[in-house]
């Protein structure tokens, strides 16, 4: 057995700690992140922390709690997320499980694949999108934010790759008993299908908190931002013209910049051992495939 | 009576026969699908057709239709202007670059997470390695925006241990180019794996078993059955990615550049961003977006013409 050579012994343990140190170099940004944010302002600006806090204090975390900008943003995401979510769902597998059937069941159903297919292949770009929303008079409100992105032709793909494994003999069961499409498809393909409906929505959700392009071209207003935009407008244009000066004072802080990032992440840092658990899953089928 | 039960029965069979003929109507699927078509025509194709600006000297007061047509205007100054060229080169630098890391890294690392024997180890290791790829790139800017500051980690660092003077990471043209290249591999290699991982796990155990009757070393099996294995998804990888070469990832370029490095880091999509939304050249700026769609549409069929003739692969 070749696991028993000195030399495979040798460079199984190297191997083992090379890896380990690749993994942690993964986490050690977050980490530096969140010890600069749990640091007393001197130490932090003088940059003297590293991955441990110096004059641990939870000072920054209180003033970005305190902060009527941040919380409000925090709030749009929020409703963004939960709204836009759970809309995309609806939407998105209702049509896959009718694209999931065959063609002599649902004779229309290759025309429609490829109505949608050809959106991912070619789009009308940023101008176009931009004077649509526009003239449909979405601009500055929460649907500027859901609408554009709500059927993902992707997750479609995924979903309706997913039904067409569910077995057919149940489906057939289900009609002999008088179901109709509609009902089979709450009772029976949605129930089985849980897997991959988590993996979509955990992914929608995901994609939602972390987009901040559409809140950056479509919103005006300050309070309506969601979190992603604003943290990219104060931190990374650093454009301070919109907000008050209290909150500016605030953010010269680095302690306080690093706590709102981290914030921001948290819901990410949150969810993904879930996420990490189904989209191997969702990945491999739309992947794959054979 | 009996008559009666015999004809109710009789009915039964007739309303059923009738349900499962009736479960072929289509309008019922129709209207399902409804919804998410009613929003790609709005959403997706009404944009398709706002593509004629380019062809026009758009003006919003004026809209679509009183709007100037002037023919390929725009077009040919984009291709008589020099900054367009350079931003068009910057751009296939970029995404060529990260295209052949991310199979690269990846392919390396798979491999060696292959060899880890403990299960609870290599969980680990994917769990932390799978976890940038989640993080926004807005998150990952403002991280790196302090770190590889002046008197951040980075250059504290670099400062202590080789006594140089700190490098201005984003602020110089090409340690701009190293740092976007450097962050984009830290943020998608381990996500990339994915894919090679669960290519590895399909291989047969039998080849290993004879391989090892035959007194093949490890590095050979790996050399000789592993990598072979990990061929035909390597090519269809590579080869789907060729529709990608205009693309070197908007989120990450808009987030860490600025206008001291647009020389080495602007890419065609900020530049579209910056000409369109900033400048209000809404017409130009959806010519230069036009070319490159056109050019990845292209691009994007031959890749899968070649995918499904050298490794059969179809997307659905």
């Amino acid at each position: 057995m070749y696991h028993k050579t000195l030399s495979y012994r040798i460079f199984s343990i190297c191997n083992n700690i090379f890896l380990t140190v690749i993994s942690i170099a993964c986490l050690l940004p977050l980490l530096h992140l969140l010890m600069v944010s749990l640091s007393s302002t001197a130490p932090a600006n003088a940059g003297l922390v590293t991955f441990w806090p110096i004059g641990f204090t939870f000072e920054a975390y209180a003033k970005t709690f305190d902060n009527a900008n941040f919380l409000a943003s925090l709030w749009v995401s929020v409703e963004r997320t939960v709204l836009g979510t759970a809309l995309a769902l609806v939407v998105n597998t209702t049509a896959a499980y009718a694209l999931s059937k065959e063609t002599h069941v649902f004779r229309a159903r290759n025309v429609y694949l490829w109505y949608f297919v050809v959106t991912m292949l070619f789009s009308g770009g940023l101008i176009p999108g931009y004077i649509l929303v526009l003239k449909l008079g979405l601009m500055n409100t929460l649907w500027a934010l859901i609408l554009p992105g709500l059927v993902a032709v992707f997750n479609i793909i995924l979903l309706l790759n997913f039904f067409r494994g569910v077995p057919k003999d149940l489906e057939e069961a289900a009609f002999i008993d008088g179901a109709g499409h509609l009902r089979t498809f709450f009772s029976i393909y949605l129930p089985l299908s849980l897997p991959v409906i988590a993996t979509v929505s955990l992914f929608m959700m995901v994609g939602h908190w972390n987009s901040y392009f559409d809140g950056i071209i479509y919103i005006r207003d300050t309070e309506k931002l969601p979190l992603a935009s604003f943290m990219q407008t104060i931190i990374v244009q650093a454009d301070m013209s919109k907000l008050d000066p209290e909150a500016v004072a605030n953010l010269s802080q680095r302690t306080i910049r690093a706590s709102q990032i981290f914030i921001s992440a948290l819901p990410i840092l949150l969810v993904y051992p879930f996420l990490q658990r189904y989209f191997v899953t969702g990945i491999v089928v739309g992947a794959v495939k054979e | 009576m009996e008559a009666n039960l015999s004809e109710q029965a009789k009915d039964s069979t007739v309303r059923r026969s009738k349900r499962k003929k009736g479960r072929g109507q289509p309008w019922i699927l129709h209207f399902m699908v409804l919804p998410a078509a009613v929003m790609v025509f709005i959403f997706s194709y009404i944009p398709m057709s706002g593509i004629v600006m380019a062809f026009q000297d758009y003006k919003p007061a004026l809209g679509f239709a009183e709007s100037p047509w002037v023919g390929l205007k725009h077009f040919q100054y984009m291709w008589e202007n020099d900054y367009f060229l350079k931003i068009t080169g910057n751009t296939l630098f970029f995404a060529c670059t990260k295209i052949i890391m991310n199979l690269i890294v990846p392919f390396v690392f798979a491999l060696l997470l292959n060899e880890v024997r403990k299960m609870a180890l290599k969980r680990s290791i994917q769990t932390l390695v799978y976890l940038p790829h989640f993080l926004s790139w807005v998150t990952l800017s403002g991280i790196l925006i302090d770190m590889l500051a002046q008197t951040g980690l980075i250059n504290q660092f670099i400062v202590y241990l080789l006594g140089t003077k700190p490098i201005f990471f984003l602020g110089d043209g090409n340690w701009f180019r190293f740092t976007v290249i450097v962050s984009d591999v830290w943020k998608e290699f381990g996500f990339n794996t994915i894919i090679f991982l669960a290519a590895l796990s399909g291989i047969n155990p039998a080849l290993y078993e004879a391989a090892e009757v035959d007194g093949a070393t490890r590095w050979k099996q790996t050399l000789h059955i592993t990598m072979p294995s990990l061929v035909p998804i390597t090519i269809v990888i590579a080869t789907l990615a060729l529709g990608n070469v205009l693309n070197a990832n908007f989120d990450q370029i808009f987030n860490l550049y600025s206008p001291l490095i647009y020389q080495q880091g602007d890419i065609i999509d900020t530049f579209v961003y910056r000409e369109g939304l900033l400048s209000g050249q809404f017409s130009f700026a959806t010519a230069v977006n036009l070319f490159k769609s056109v050019i990845s549409l292209i691009l994007i069929a031959v890749s899968y013409r070649l995918a499904y003739r050298f490794a059969g692969y179809r997307i659905f």
